[in-house]
């Protein structure tokens, strides 16, 4: 399987990374090598084997439903681009 | 209450909307709903951090170095997040999963700081349940649970009064949720209120949410779609949020059956989409949509392990469920002999039962009076007064007094409602309001015999049409001695003691 340009500016979007438009034939080649690896390795028999979710062979911890966290804001918010009235402010979003 | 009351109204609006509409079709549609109900579980503290889940917090001061996705921050789940999905797991008997998996579901919007939202995908932690939902005209119907799973809330946007900017508060971030997922198997909006509300009512009684839908703890989103009646392929459908009411759901949903079915007759394609409820206008309209909007890019959480569950941990939640309202409202029929409306609308919710059993146990019998005042006076009141049981004026201790007072005679049921309202305006016990109103109801049979005697002197002529044989002159007899009482006599006295001295003297 081979990405095309296209494929590559929409995966760039969703990841939001920017890319130059002369370095995509470079990401298009590179991305599709590495789909070829799980072409690969989609060829192997996998009948049987449960899927590995974690390196680790461990369960997760849990801990007891405590409130340990203290307000922290000004701290936090002291390295915010910006805030206003205890909200971080963001380009606007709306739907 | 208040929400069922609306809710029935806008039932019979919308089926006298929906007859009419229909009479005229050539072809039967039969509407194919599935609900995602959004459940924020009543933990303390976040599903994977230590910051306080309490609602209404002043912004961010809730927002920690997990919940706002500093680097270098790892999650550490929350044992009280999962006991609370194993035990709506065990109540719907699902298959509560010993094995399940977190999962990253990645999207970019500034609510969502680490740029992915930690769910569960492939192994959810509740797999396959049943609940059985009340159909309107009787009869039941199972309903099936196709999944729930354990997930953190994003924060909220704000929109307005930030000169072009949005504000951020991340307080919510991190709170749990457990998403319900049903099976397609609704086919109308009622149908489908019928089953929010069953999962509404099983999560309070489970204690593991506080289903309040203003403050958005207990938020619905709809798939829908219709077909030819009598057909098995499912049609194209849309999912409709932002329904935060019983009502809306109700409404938006026979909105947008009635839109998708206008929309084929007429030869077009519903197109899968995303649309918002508008409760102003009572419509659905499309999201503005991007392309690659559902292209969440699943993939296991590295930052977790497998959630692993013993046989024995799961037994000991099992230990901790209360008594489900399916059991309770079969045991109010046959321990109380309460019809099943009764017991349905008793058992609706934990608190009201709990309430309705109280003032039985209080009174020392009488169910069925005590039904009744529960329902229709306290209802009634608590409705007008848009308040919560839990918050009622009037206590379960407090109402048994008065029903014991309308038991041993001291007032009628008329009075009785008199003092009931002063109760409620905080004037006092049942005994020192039937004093203090002098609303004593006379059940000595002397002065009652007295009063009689004085109507019948009053009006001898009346009382020679009577014995005549006009028959229809015993309820003016009847008016004139309560009259006389300053309807204070016990009517039922009066109707026997009055039938005797007419009687005898005829």
């Amino acid at each position: 399987m081979s990405l095309g340009p296209d494929e590559v500016r929409r995966i760039a979007w969703l990841a939001r990374v920017a890319i130059r438009e002369e370095d995509i034939p470079d990401y298009a080649r590179n991305l599709s090598r590495i789909l070829e690896l799980v072409e690969q390795m989609n060829a192997a028999d996998t009948e049987g084997v449960e899927p590995l979710a974690h390196p680790l062979e461990l369960p997760q911890r849990m801990r007891p439903d405590e409130v340990t966290e203290e307000d922290r804001r000004e701290r936090y918010q002291a390295i915010a681009p910006l805030v206003e009235r205890g909200l971080y402010l963001v380009p606007r979003v709306i739907e | 209450m208040t929400m069922q009351g609306e809710t029935e109204m806008a039932a019979k609006h919308l089926s006298s909307d929906r007859s009419a509409q229909r009479t005229d079709r050539s072809v039967q549609w039969e509407a194919v709903i599935g609900l995602e109900i959004h459940a924020q579980l009543a933990t303390r503290s976040k599903i994977f951090s230590g910051a306080s889940t309490a609602y209404g917090a002043e912004p961010n001061t809730q927002a920690c170095a997990v919940d706002l996705g500093l680097p270098g921050v790892l999650p550490v789940l929350n044992e009280g997040a999962v006991r609370m999905a194993v035990k709506f797991g065990l109540a719907i008997g699902a298959e509560v999963a010993r094995r399940s998996v977190f999962a990253r579901k990645n999207y970019f919007y500034p609510d969502l700081p680490k740029g992915y939202q930690i769910s569960q995908y492939e192994l959810p932690i509740v797999r396959g349940g049943r609940v059985t939902i009340q159909l309107d005209g009787g009869g039941e119907k199972e309903i099936g649970v196709t999944r729930a799973h354990l997930e953190e809330d994003a924060g909220k946007s704000l929109h307005e009064d930030f000169h072009a900017m949005s504000g951020i508060d991340l307080n919510r971030a991190g709170t749990p949720l457990l998403e319900i997922v049903s099976e397609p198997d609704l086919r109308s909006p009622q149908e489908a209120v019928a089953y929010a509300k069953k999962i509404h009512t099983l999560v309070r009684y489970l204690e593991i949410c506080d289903g309040n839908m203003q403050e958005g703890s207990f938020r619905v989103d709809a798939n829908v779609s219709v077909r030819p009646a009598g057909s098995h392929a499912f049609g194209t459908r849309t999912e409709i949020k932002n329904l935060n009411s019983f009502r809306f759901l109700e409404r938006a949903l026979a909105h947008e059956i009635e839109r998708q079915i206008e929309v084929l007759e007429s030869g077009g394609a519903v197109v899968q989409e995303t649309r918002l409820y508008d409760p102003d206008r009572n419509e659905t309209r499309p999201m503005r949509t991007k392309e690659e909007a559902n292209d969440y890019r699943y993939f296991p959480d590295p930052d977790l392990l497998p959630l692993v569950l013993e046989e024995a941990y799961i037994e000991a939640v099992r230990a901790e469920l209360p008594e489900l309202p399916d059991a309770r409202r079969a045991r109010f029929v046959s321990d109380y002999g309460l019809p099943a409306y009764d017991a349905g609308v008793l058992t609706a919710s934990r608190e009201l039962a709990d309430y309705y059993e109280a003032v039985v146990a209080a009174v020392g019998g009488e169910p069925k009076l005590c039904a009744n005042w529960v329902m229709v006076e306290l209802g009634g009141a608590l409705n007008r007064a848009g308040v919560e049981i839990t918050a009622s004026p009037v206590g379960p201790e407090a109402l048994a007094g008065l029903l014991r007072r309308i038991l041993d005679g001291t007032v009628s049921g008329r009075a009785a409602k008199e003092v009931f309202e002063a109760m409620w305006a905080g004037e006092g016990d049942a005994d020192a309001i039937i004093e203090a109103r002098g609303l004593r109801q006379i059940s000595d049979a002397g002065a009652i015999e007295k009063l009689i005697d004085e109507v019948l002197a009053a009006h001898p002529q009346q009382l020679a049409q009577y014995r005549a044989g006009k028959d229809k002159l015993f309820g003016f007899f009847v008016g004139q001695v309560m009259k006389a009482s300053g309807g204070k006599a016990n009517p039922k006295q009066v109707n026997e003691l009055l039938r005797r001295k007419l009687d005898a003297g005829g």
